[in-house]
Formats: C-alpha cells, sequence, structure tokens
C-alpha cells in the first residue's frame, strides 16, 4: 500500500471535480512506491504549462515547473548532468503535443534515460477549453464553435515514429495497469513516453454533453481497446480508436547518455588521450 | 621570459573564456555570426566531460542551458539576434526563477534575417530588455577581441552573483577578426572569483533572502528539495499571486542590481584627462574611436579628443556619464553607434542634453576617418 504523503507535498490541488489529474498522480505514487525510489533525494519531476504542469508543484521531489512546451529540453540537461538520478516530466496534450512537438520527438530520438508522461485530456483546459491537437473531430471547443476539422494526432504514433524506445498508452480508468506502465517506463533505460486518456468534464465535456465525470469516463472507453483486442479489428472498426497497453519496447538502441560516454571518449582518443 | 602571442578572433576567445570559467553545460543553435564559439565549446567541452549539445532551435538551446543551471553547471547559450529573439520567454523565465546563465550575442545586422554576415549594435536596446516584463538585465559590451575573453570570464561571475541572466553584447567585427593577442594578457584576467551561494539548512528556501539579495538556488539533488517555477512565487518558491509578496519579488529583481552597481558597472576611458572633446562609444566602434583620437590629436590642426566607453552597457553609467556632461558641453560631445540612434537616448537621458550622433545601419563599421571628419564638422560649427 502506497503512503502518500511520502510522495506528496500539502499544498492544495488546483484541480476541478471530475479531473484525471489526480488519478495519474497516484498512479506515478504507486509507480513511485513499487520502485522504491528516494523521491526527496534521487527524482527530478519537470513539468510543462497547463493543469497537468501544476503537478510538479505536489510532488515531494526536486520540482521545476518550466514554460509551455519546453519541458523536455530542461529536463533533458538535467538528465544528462545527473545521469544516476531519475527525471520525470509531466506534459499536457497541448503542452508536449502542440507547442513543444519539436522537443517532444527530439527527445523521442535522443533516447536520454527519463520518463515522459502527456497526460491527454483533448483540450486545453487551463485556458479553458480549446481544441488541441488530440481532440477529436467534430467535437466543440472555444476557438471551434462549428466543431473540431482538422483531424487529431495520435501521440504514440508520432512517439514510434519518432524514434522512441518505449511506448504506451494508459487510461485514467484502468489506474492499476497505468501505474504498472509508468513503473515499466521508469525502469526502461532510454526514454520512455506514456500517453495517459484522461477527462475533464469541465472544460472539454460542458461544450460536449459529457458533463460529468462518469460521462468523459464512458467516453474514454468507447476510444479504446487493448492492445490485443485492437490488433484484431479491421482497419473500418480501427478508425477514432486507440490500442492501450505498452505498444512498442525496443532494447538495442543505445541510451543518450551512453551515446555521450561514448563522444566523449572519442574525442580524448583523436587527441591523442588523456 | 620571451612574450607568446596568438591569433585569435574575438569568437574563439568567448569559447576559451566560457572554457577557462568552468562552462560545464552548453544548449546551442548554430547562428550566423556566433558559430565559432560553439564551434570551439563542442570541440573542448567534452575532452573535460562536460556537456555540450547542439539542439534542435534556439528555444530547446537555452531551455538546455538552464537545465544545466538548475543542475549546478555554469552555463551557457551562444546566438546572435534573431536566436536571442526566440530565446525571449526562456530569458524571462531564467529572470524569475533567477537561474543563472551566460547569454553571448554576437550582433548582425538586422531587422529581420537582415545582414547575416555584416556586424551591427542593432541590439542594444532590445538587450536592455530582452524579454516582457520588468526585468533589471546586466549586458556587457566587448570593444575587442581581447575583451570577448575579459567580458565573457566577467558575466560568468556576474551571473553567479546576480542570479540571473547575463548578456555579452559582441558584434560581428570583434567575433571574426582575427588579431595579435598576448597570453600573458589573458593569463591576468581574472575569472572564477564567484562560486554559486549554497544552503544545506533543514528550514531552506530558496527565496528567502534579503530585499537586496539574489536567490540561493541549490543545485538539484544537492541539499533539501524544493520547487523552481516561473509563476511569481514567495519565499519558498511555490506560486502566489499575494499583492504584497509579488511586489516584494518585483522590487528584490531590480534592487539586488541597483543596489550593488559597484560590483557590476565597468568604464574605460582614452585620453579623457585633457579631452575637450568627447566620444561616447562602446563594442567595436571604440577602435575606429581611437584611431580616430590619434589621428585628431597628432593632425596640423590638433583637436583634444578623448572616448568613454561603458564596458557595462546596461545597466547604463548613469553617474559617470552625468560627470562628463558636467564638464564638457554638449556640443562637444559625440555620440557613435552602428545603429540609427539607440544608445544615444540614454546618453542624452543622463546627460540632461543633447549630444551629437553618428549613426549607421547598412551592416558596415563606422570608420576612423568618417568619425575624425564628424568632430572636425562639430570643432567648425
Amino acid at each position: 500500500m502506497t503512503e502518500y504523503a511520502k510522495y506528496l507535498r500539502k499544498n492544495e490541488t488546483p484541480w476541478c471535480p471530475g479531473c484525471g489529474n489526480g488519478i495519474v498522480m497516484k498512479a506515478l505514487c504507486d509507480a513511485m512506491n513499487s520502485l522504491a525510489w528516494d523521491m526527496k533525494n534521487d527524482v527530478c519531476v519537470v513539468s510543462g504549462i497547463g493543469c497537468s504542469g501544476r503537478m510538479s508543484s505536489l510532488m515531494e521531489a526536486y520540482t521545476l515547473h518550466s514554460l509551455h512546451g519546453r519541458a523536455l529540453p530542461m529536463a533533458e540537461a538535467i538528465a544528462r548532468v545527473h545521469p544516476n538520478k531519475h527525471v520525470i516530466v509531466i506534459s499536457g496534450d497541448g503542452d508536449g503535443g502542440s507547442i513543444g512537438r519539436s522537443a517532444f520527438m527530439q527527445e523521442c530520438n535522443e533516447n536520454v534515460d527519463m520518463t515522459y508522461i502527456i497526460v491527454n485530456n483533448f483540450t486545453y483546459a487551463l485556458t479553458k477549453g480549446q481544441s488541441s491537437p488530440t481532440t477529436p473531430v467534430g467535437t466543440k471547443a472555444y476557438m471551434c464553435p462549428y466543431g473540431v476539422y482538422v483531424r487529431p494526432f495520435n501521440l504514440c504514433e508520432l512517439a514510434i515514429a519518432s524514434g522512441a524506445t518505449f511506448v504506451a498508452r494508459g487510461t485514467t480508468l484502468d489506474v492499476l495497469p497505468l501505474s504498472k506502465m509508468i513503473e515499466a517506463g521508469c525502469k526502461h533505460h532510454g526514454f520512455s513516453f506514456i500517453e495517459v486518456f484522461s477527462g475533464c468534464p469541465e472544460n472539454f465535456g460542458r461544450k460536449n454533453g459529457l458533463r460529468t465525470s462518469n460521462d468523459t469516463r464512458s467516453w474514454i472507453d468507447s476510444l479504446v481497446f487493448p492492445k490485443a483486442k485492437f490488433d484484431e479489428l479491421s482497419d473500418e472498426e480501427k478508425q477514432g480508436k486507440y490500442p492501450t497497453g505498452i505498444l512498442k519496447r525496443e532494447h538495442g538502441v543505445i541510451e543518450g547518455n551512453d551515446a555521450y560516454a561514448i563522444h566523449v571518449e572519442e574525442a580524448r582518443r583523436l587527441n591523442g588521450g588523456e | 621570459m620571451k612574450e607568446e602571442f596568438i591569433l585569435e578572433n574575438g569568437n574563439n576567445l568567448a569559447g576559451m573564456a566560457a572554457m577557462d570559467s568552468g562552462v560545464g553545460c552548453a544548449g546551442v543553435y548554430p547562428l550566423t555570426p556566433s558559430s565559432e564559439t560553439a564551434d570551439y565549446l563542442a570541440e573542448k567541452m567534452p575532452l573535460a566531460g562536460r556537456v555540450f549539445k547542439q539542439k534542435e532551435d534556439e528555444i530547446a538551446a537555452i531551455g538546455f542551458a538552464l537545465g544545466g543551471a538548475i543542475a549546478g553547471c555554469k552555463a551557457m547559450t551562444i546566438t546572435s539576434g534573431p536566436g536571442k529573439a526566440l530565446m525571449s520567454e526562456h530569458i524571462g523565465y531564467a529572470f524569475m526563477a533567477e537561474i543563472p546563465i551566460v547569454i553571448l550575442d554576437v550582433m548582425r545586422g538586422g531587422p529581420g534575417t537582415g545582414l547575416p554576415t555584416r556586424p551591427s549594435q542593432g541590439d542594444v536596446l532590445y538587450a536592455r530588455n530582452p524579454t516582457p516584463g520588468d526585468v533589471r538585465a546586466i549586458v556587457l559590451a566587448p570593444g575587442s577581441a581581447l575583451e570577448c575573453y575579459s567580458e565573457t570570464c566577467r558575466a560568468f561571475d556576474l551571473a553567479e552573483r546576480f542570479m540571473q541572466p547575463i548578456i555579452v553584447l559582441s558584434d560581428e567585427l570583434i567575433g571574426h577578426d582575427d588579431v595579435r593577442i598576448s597570453l600573458a594578457d589573458l593569463e591576468k584576467i581574472k575569472k572564477n572569483t564567484i562560486e554559486r551561494r549554497v544552503n544545506l539548512s533543514e528550514n531552506y528556501q530558496p527565496y528567502c533572502v534579503g530585499k537586496d539579495e539574489p536567490a540561493i538556488l541549490n543545485p538539484f539533488f544537492t541539499g533539501k528539495h524544493y520547487h523552481i517555477t516561473g509563476l511569481n512565487h514567495d519565499a519558498s518558491g511555490f506560486p502566489t499571486e499575494d499583492a504584497v509578496l509579488c511586489q516584494a519579488t518585483s522590487d528584490r529583481l531590480f534592487e539586488k542590481v541597483d543596489a550593488h552597481l559597484d560590483e557590476i558597472l565597468l568604464n574605460k576611458m582614452y585620453k579623457m584627462e585633457d579631452a575637450e572633446y568627447v566620444i561616447v562609444c562602446y563594442g567595436s566602434v571604440s577602435l575606429s574611436a581611437i584611431d580616430a583620437i590619434d589621428r585628431l590629436r597628432e593632425s596640423d590642426h590638433p583637436i583634444k579628443v578623448g572616448m568613454f566607453r561603458p564596458l557595462t552597457l546596461w545597466p547604463s553609467p548613469e553617474k559617470a556619464m552625468f560627470e562628463i556632461a558636467q564638464k564638457i558641453p554638449q556640443e562637444k560631445i559625440l555620440v557613435a553607434e552602428m545603429n540609427n540612434g539607440q544608445y544615444v537616448r540614454e546618453v542624452e537621458c543622463v546627460m540632461r542634453n543633447r549630444p551629437h550622433f553618428l549613426g549607421k545601419a547598412n551592416g558596415r563599421p563606422i570608420t576612423p576617418l568618417e568619425i575624425e571628419e564628424k568632430i572636425r564638422e562639430m570643432s567648425h560649427d
């Protein structure tokens, strides 16, 4: 049983009723507990801007609330300077999937050992619900009163295409699998990416007939299939649906800090030894 | 012992200064005319086991450098005007969170893509306000290749002392011109005089400091864990919107600089003792000014001209410039700069007079002859 007080600061949570961020935070605490990581001394939690961005200020660790879309480059530097510590980055779908998209793709490719969690609530919730890169076609949003007409990004597909070596998708409906996924990502030697489908009844649901927490949860449930089941669907049935579980795990790619260590050795060799 | 010399340009010397100052983390993106400094660090930093990274864009480059600073390294990024524009948001973050970083801006012709391979001093006002919001920027303006070394060293010390971004405002001319440098001169320059303060006490709060003191940001994973944010925050580092606390933070960010100007301001004079005319300039223009002054003094109709040159451009040397205005009338003061008039407004403001102005914004340096002719013209009026 996780002793949550060990992992959480006593600051007030800024989130609305029905929000999924608290569930993600719980799953993260559970993963920390299973890993038996010393959060206060060995873990750095970096976040971007958005509702999920406030998660860093609630965790009992070295925490950094960075800029909109810019969590990853700062986190990468910390992970490179302290390769023996653990860096966990929290982002939202707007933060990581839109304004921070190039950094997201870059870090998937760099493969520096850190864990990147995008809490995907399908909207820019902190700014009251504009469409994000993951908002489904046809849904209503601020700045999109007639419905979203651009097809959504699939963030896990983007991560895989960008060379990420660990890619997983979970939901706030299933906390135990989610915490296991985060744990597996943290154990992975390299960059691990975990997308979490999460509900926002207040700023996404309100505009789309999903006013309660149960409504958004049912809606998310209708979007996802466990990977094995998803793979059995026809191409037509796969439209607008998403697989959950660990979607990719690759061990043959060199980790970013290991690659730099080799680079350092090569530099010294070319300069005639130490 | 025989004096030894090297042939070197300002950009490489800035890189040498960074190495000698102990730079531990650099995040960069290539940009003419600044790239040589990054190229130098790319060669030297891995050899020393330090972290050098070319990032995917300038935004990530400065983010990476800030991450390095938070992790405990002396950190740097290198760019020119257009790149610094992309870094603007992070610069504001570093002011608010009080993260030490050195930013080398090797100025080129602007605005826009402008004149990438030609010199300019067009970023002077932008360096004073390099980000949205109220900040007190510290900007150093080297006037020679050797000063690219000395001012970069000084920037690293000032960054750790005042816990904020320090901008070194170089330009294409001194950045690219190879000149003879005495190794003994490099040796003499002070570096690493200031280390970052650390507080290992159990009740540590990063921003719990005196009203004119910078924050104490322990390197991450040193001492008690804490929180950093770009939001306005209280002494503990957590966000607040309390009116009194927010004003106090804003005031302290100014006061930590304003109360310690003696540690920041640095000016250079040339033949000012008997000067009847004075040229106020900075950066590479001073090289032409020195030449012009020597010619004017040695000509058949000599004119006694001197030069006043701030090495710390911002905050401006208000007191020193005001004192000059007390001795020399405005008709005999010339401000020369490679732009259409940026620092001249500051000079006017602090001198409370209207000096002559010589500006040029076509990507060409101001020549000694142009300064000479301008002073002659002033002497005939």
